[in-house]
């Protein structure tokens, strides 16, 4: 099972868990026509934010409401805490108006973390599908960060046409490693692209890793998650090394108020990071 | 020939296949290369061939009055192009432009047709590779048609 490392737990926030802290609003990024981040940095003593890939936080829009977010940003750089959004809904749409300088509350961090330990010494495959990149990208950067630890990295990621490719940048830079794969594909697309075009699961037949030495981590909406561990297992990776990571609606945040609850587990605290074969079961119950 | 028939042995389309029949269908198999921005196929002509993919990346679509050409699917290397030619009236549903310089055999449909009605466990280790193809596009074209990324789901 994924556990966040003693190391990375917040001594602050886990004695006081469901006291939100103020952030202030260093920058307010547009990814996309949809999708923003923002960096934080907490106002008060401390200015550090230590985290592990794969947590979230709840994030309060003072006089709107508190929403789960996972964090996007380095966990190395640790006086900038950075989280990505998609504005689907009252919460989100709020939190796309902030500004520079204005303030929003933090709780957390909370849930599990990516195996990024268990991973060392084995091929890394991550899956991302949308605003899935986004809880994927601190992976990314511990994995770059400690390149020799690991073998073969591939990304596969999709994403709904090329204007909604999150992070175009970064991606850039990754892509011109070469110890670095990345395989992005698009559901649809017109003009002048020339990549690929075609589901996101299409790219896992002919990616380069060891289906026997690997860690898989799949991050998208559940279908998506769904087909991606059929193809994965078609290459005959086990499911004891894929993990997942789930999405339900939160309140508390730390395994209290049962509002995340699927099946007999809590997301906020027994994930949102798990072994796909955990909660295998739990994935195609229809009523769950 | 020789080569061809090493080559044809190699595509991840033929793995497994009796050498036997390997030498069979170089009868049928021919080199072919395009260039970038080249049609391999044309929406509504005669399906006579379909293509190994040894290198490149070719972009299937169809062209829709007013919005222009809508992209359907990319294909590459160790990937298999169309399967109209199995499927009376034998003609092409949609477009393919290589996108880069592209390397692939293609196979003649009728002359491999042919073979198949001569040779049922030919035809039927044919049809075995084609129908992996068909359920696995089919599966991958409703996952395209939910729209999974979009604001509905
Ligand atoms: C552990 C965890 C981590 C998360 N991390 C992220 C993250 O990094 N980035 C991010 O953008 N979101 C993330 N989410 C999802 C995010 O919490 C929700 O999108 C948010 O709660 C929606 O709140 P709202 O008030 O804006 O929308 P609501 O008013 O609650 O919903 C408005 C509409 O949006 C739809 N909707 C709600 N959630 C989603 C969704 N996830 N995708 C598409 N439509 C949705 C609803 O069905 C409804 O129709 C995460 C969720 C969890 C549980
Ligand atoms: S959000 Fe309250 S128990 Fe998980």
């Amino acid at each position: 099972m994924a556990t966040m490392s003693d190391s990375k737990t917040n001594e602050i926030n886990l004695t006081e868990p469901m006291i939100t802290r103020p952030f202030r609003v260093n920058r307010a990024i547009k990814d996309t026509h949809d999708t923003f981040s923002l960096e934080l940095t907490p106002s008060g003593n401390s200015n550090k934010f230590d985290f592990a890939p794969g947590q979230f936080n709840m994030l309060y829009v003072f006089g709107v409401g508190e929403v789960p977010i996972s964090i996007s940003g380095d966990p190395a750089k640790q006086s900038k805490l950075v989280h990505t959004t998609r504005a689907v809904g009252n919460v989100t749409k709020a939190m796309n108006k902030l500004k520079a300088g204005d303030t929003l509350g933090v709780r957390g961090p909370f849930g599990t973390a990516w195996p990024v330990k268990e991973a060392e010494g084995e091929d890394v495959v991550l899956v991302a599908g949308g605003i899935g990149l986004a809880p994927l990208r601190p992976v990314i950067y511990h994995l770059l960060a400690n390149r020799g630890q690991y073998g073969k990295i591939a990304l596969l990621y999709g994403a709904r046409t090329p204007e909604d490719i999150l992070f175009q940048k970064t991606l850039e830079k990754w892509r011109s490693r070469f110890d670095f794969e990345m395989y992005i594909t698009v559901d649809r697309a017109t003009g002048n692209w020339k990549g690929n075009v075609g589901v996101v699961t299409q790219l896992i037949p002919r990616s380069p890793f060891d289906p026997l030495n690997c860690v898989a981590m799949i991050c998208g909406p559940e279908i998506m998650m769904r087909f991606t561990v059929l193809e994965l297992e078609k290459r005959g990776v086990t499911t004891n090394k894929i993990y997942v990571s789930m999405e339900r609606n939160m309140k508390c945040g730390i395994g209290l108020c049962g509002h995340c609850q699927l099946g007999r587990t809590f997301i906020c605290k027994d994930g949102a990071v798990y072994p796909y074969s955990q909660i295998a079961d739990l994935f195609t119950k229809r009523e769950l | 020939m020789e080569n061809l028939e090493r080559v044809l042995s190699e595509h991840p389309f033929f793995a497994g296949l009796q050498p036997e029949y390997i030498k069979l269908l170089v009868g049928c198999a021919s080199n072919v290369a395009f260039k970038p921005g080249e049609f391999i196929l044309r929406e509504g002509e005669p399906a006579e061939s379909f293509y190994l993919i040894r290198h490149g990346k070719v972009m299937i679509e169809t062209f829709v009055a007013g919005k222009g050409s809508i992209m359907i699917r990319t294909r590459e290397a160790g990937e298999i192009l169309g399967w109209s030619w199995l499927v009376p009236p034998y003609k092409w549903h949609f477009d393919a432009r290589a996108l880069e310089v592209t390397r692939a055999i293609a196979l003649d449909g009728k002359c491999l047709r042919g073979k198949c009605d001569e040779d049922y466990r030919l035809g039927y280790e044919i049809m075995k590779r084609f129908n992996a193809i068909i359920a696995e596009r089919l599966e991958a074209t409703r996952l395209q048609l939910m729209d999974i990324y979009g604001d509905h789901v």
